[in-house]
């Protein structure tokens, strides 16, 4: 896949980040049904799925420099959305292999790893073009690194990654690296247990959903990924929607009215995947997410109809979990002329290969 | 790194002690193997002439190593035919299929001290282990239960080794695990692998000592656990019966028939073959199951456990 990048559009401030027309085709939209309900939706993470965004193990897609760029502006107002438990270094390591390995694989024009030998101790050298860097250094040993293995190749993804270590039949949230989160706070939430960080989420525990999730994600084999996909919305296309920001967004959520909904109100979607890490036996959590506003949505019609019958039936609480009350009604009102009420297929793909000209 | 089994080749077979063998793997196809953490197995299928066996095994090589794996296979006396075959028939060039590396006794990162307990062949999951705690400068110490005569056969594998103690079974040197546990820091994890005896030993004098069951870690290995009084099964959903022979497990016995069923540890530990009962009483031999649920008699763990009652039918 050839990959033109978008290096100065902003995710704050003018808020210039947009969709091409096949960054929409791509999109992982979430909604197979016309109703939406919290389920145990896991499934492997092969390389295929409903849309291109599903395919690699680490997607980048065209916003990759400007999201980089958008985790460094956040990092340097708040170096503590990076934070790793002591006892996390092999992890640390597993990680940074695992994202090299196939980033390397999946994009090599745009990366490069070089090893003289897979155990720690070996000098490998990895190249990335697209943000400029070349760093040779000796795996396993974190002072030939300008930071720690974790923050130094999460920097260089997209997405928000969480590390579990795996102890007491429990998964404990003891590393992150969350600059791009719906509204959750690494800083309270680092040292947690599963269930103790799942606490705030409606319905789901009475359903048994977590301890169902939990048991499976106990036996994560390595080699064998699995993925699911989380949604909420946003007000602008902005990225650190964060509790320690609230300032800068929550009052957005007031500015919404059915003129400018099409292309202020964003869906947000996390194609989130889990991976048993082999030397730490952790496991890393990927939150790889996507912004897209409704209008760019509703380009495709099966997406833009069908959005419109998941909002109109959503449960009351999962509305107010999510944040959503007060944009609801005015994001319903833009959404409802485009819906004809006809029958939809089933399924997440878009249905279509091309975008009608706007 | 997406996979599900390894094609690997022998490179190397190597008596170290007269029931030990120690045998080297490598990617079949001269590539990298994925790499794998200290405590990791992995699953052989051992093809015969007239049979297939299943058997995990502790991987002993260096953690991260992706050039090649090793293992060491004791001969059981025994045995199912399993080790038998890695001793009689395997040799280099031959070809074995291989699960992924799975983890089942992972060394747990938060511990201050980690303190080993292994009896015989037990040692195996160890030995990565040390070189993982060695690297890592993880304090630790290996206190090993063996016979006299093989108190070197492992030390290749534990030059990297802090803290290593043998003993025997000889007058002055038994171990003494009360003792050795009353002496450990705060913030110690406890592991032990061993035979069963050992291993009821060690988790009952910790009890005893009042440790908590957290910090607690038990490895369980046993050949010829899972064979047996012959039994039938019958699989309610797919409506086949199969006789369970007295030398296989009921695992082995549904996979011969050809019924795809999920496994991983094959002994009993970790809860993947969980299937319900429908009909007959079930012989629990498993790790997994709760009091209340061997009780119930609803499930049964086929990698190991057997049937009291002539039959069994099961949700499969």
């Amino acid at each position: 896949m050839s990959l033109v990048f978008k290096p100065e559009e902003t995710f704050r401030g003018d808020y210039t980040y947009r969709n091409s027309d096949a960054a929409i085709l791509r999109f992982p939209f979430p909604f197979p049904e016309d109703r939406y309900m919290y389920s145990v939706n896991i499934e492997p993470h092969v390389r295929s799925g409903p849309t291109d965004a599903f395919c690699r193990p680490f997607d980048i897609d065209e916003h990759y420099i400007a999201e980089c760029r958008d985790r460094a502006l956040t990092l340097e107002q708040d170096p503590g959305r990076c934070q790793v438990l002591p006892h996390m270094m092999t992890a640390q390591w597993d990680t940074l292999e695992l994202l090299m390995e196939n980033m390397a694989a999946d994009y090599p024009e745009q990366f490069s790893l070089t090893k003289e030998g897979d155990v720690f101790g070996s000098r490998w050298t990895w190249i990335n073009r697209p943000l400029g860097i070349e760093q040779q250094f000796i795996f396993g040993d974190p002072d030939t690194l300008p930071c720690e293995p974790f923050e130094y190749i999460t920097r260089q993804a997209q997405g928000d990654f969480a590390i579990c270590d795996q102890r007491e039949d429990n998964l404990y949230l003891d590393a992150g690296m969350i600059t791009s989160q719906a509204d959750w706070s690494l800083e309270f939430n680092v040292g947690m247990n599963f269930m103790e960080w799942h606490g705030p989420v409606p319905l789901a525990h009475q359903a048994g959903v977590f301890e169902r999730a939990l048991k499976y994600l106990l036996m994560l084999r390595l080699g064998q990924p699995v993925r699911r996909l989380n949604w909420t919305m946003s007000i602008n296309p902005r990225l650190d929607t964060s509790p320690e920001s609230y300032p800068a967004w929550g009052p957005d959520r007031a500015s919404v009215t059915v003129e400018n909904a099409g292309g202020k109100v964003h869906l947000r979607v996390e194609l989130q995947t889990l991976w048993r890490l082999p030397r730490s036996n952790a496991i890393l959590f990927p939150i790889r997410c996507f912004l897209i506003s409704i209008e760019e949505l509703a380009r495709v019609p099966k997406w833009g109809k069908r959005l419109h019958r998941v909002l109109s039936s959503l449960p009351p609480e999962l509305a107010e979990y999510k944040g959503l009350t007060r944009y609801l009604p005015a994001t319903l009102a833009w959404l409802a002329p485009l819906d004809d009420g006809a029958e939809l297929a089933t399924g997440t793909g878009p249905d279509i290969t091309e975008l009608a000209p706007v | 790194m997406i996979g599900e089994t390894l094609e690997l080749t022998v490179v190397a077979v190597d008596d170290i002690a007269p029931s030990l063998r120690h045998v080297r793997l490598a990617a079949a196809d001269g590539g990298q193997l994925p790499p794998a953490a200290a405590g990791a197995n992995i699953q052989l299928r051992l093809q015969g002439e007239a049979r297939t066996w299943r058997n995990a095994y502790s991987l002993i090589s260096q953690p991260g190593r992706r050039d090649e794996y090793e293992i060491i296979v004791r001969r059981v006396p025994e045995s199912r035919g399993g080790s038998a075959f890695v001793h009689e028939v395997l040799k280099p060039g031959d070809r074995l299929v291989a699960s992924w590396p799975g983890n089942l006794f992972a060394p747990q990162r938060t511990a201050r001290h980690h303190l080993m307990i292994a009896g015989g062949i037990g040692i195996t999951p160890f030995l990565s282990y040390v070189a993982d705690f060695a690297h890592n400068g993880t304090s630790h110490a290996l206190h090993v239960c063996c016979r006299e005569s093989e108190t070197g056969t492992f030390a290749p594998w534990l030059q990297a080794c802090g803290d290593l103690n043998y003993y025997w079974d000889a007058d002055g040197h038994r171990l003494d695990i009360p003792a050795l546990l009353a002496q450990q820091p705060a913030g110690t994890h406890l592991y032990v692998c061993g035979p069963a005896a050992l291993n009821d030993e060690v988790i009952q004098a910790a009890a005893d000592a009042g440790w908590p069951a957290s910090h607690v870690h038990c490895e369980h290995f046993g050949a010829a656990l899972s064979g047996g009084t012959p039994f039938t099964a019958f699989l309610s959903r797919s409506g086949i019966e199969v006789e369970v022979g007295e030398s296989e497990s009921l695992l082995e016995a549904i996979e011969r028939i050809g019924a795809t069923a999920p496994c991983l540890c094959r002994g009993g530990a970790c809860g993947v073959c969980v299937t319900g009962v429908l009909e007959g009483e079930p012989e629990h031999r498993d790790h997994y199951l709760g009091a209340a649920e061997r009780e119930g008699g609803q499930l049964i763990m086929p990698c190991v456990s057997r049937a009291r009652s002539a039959r069994l039918v099961l949700d499969l």
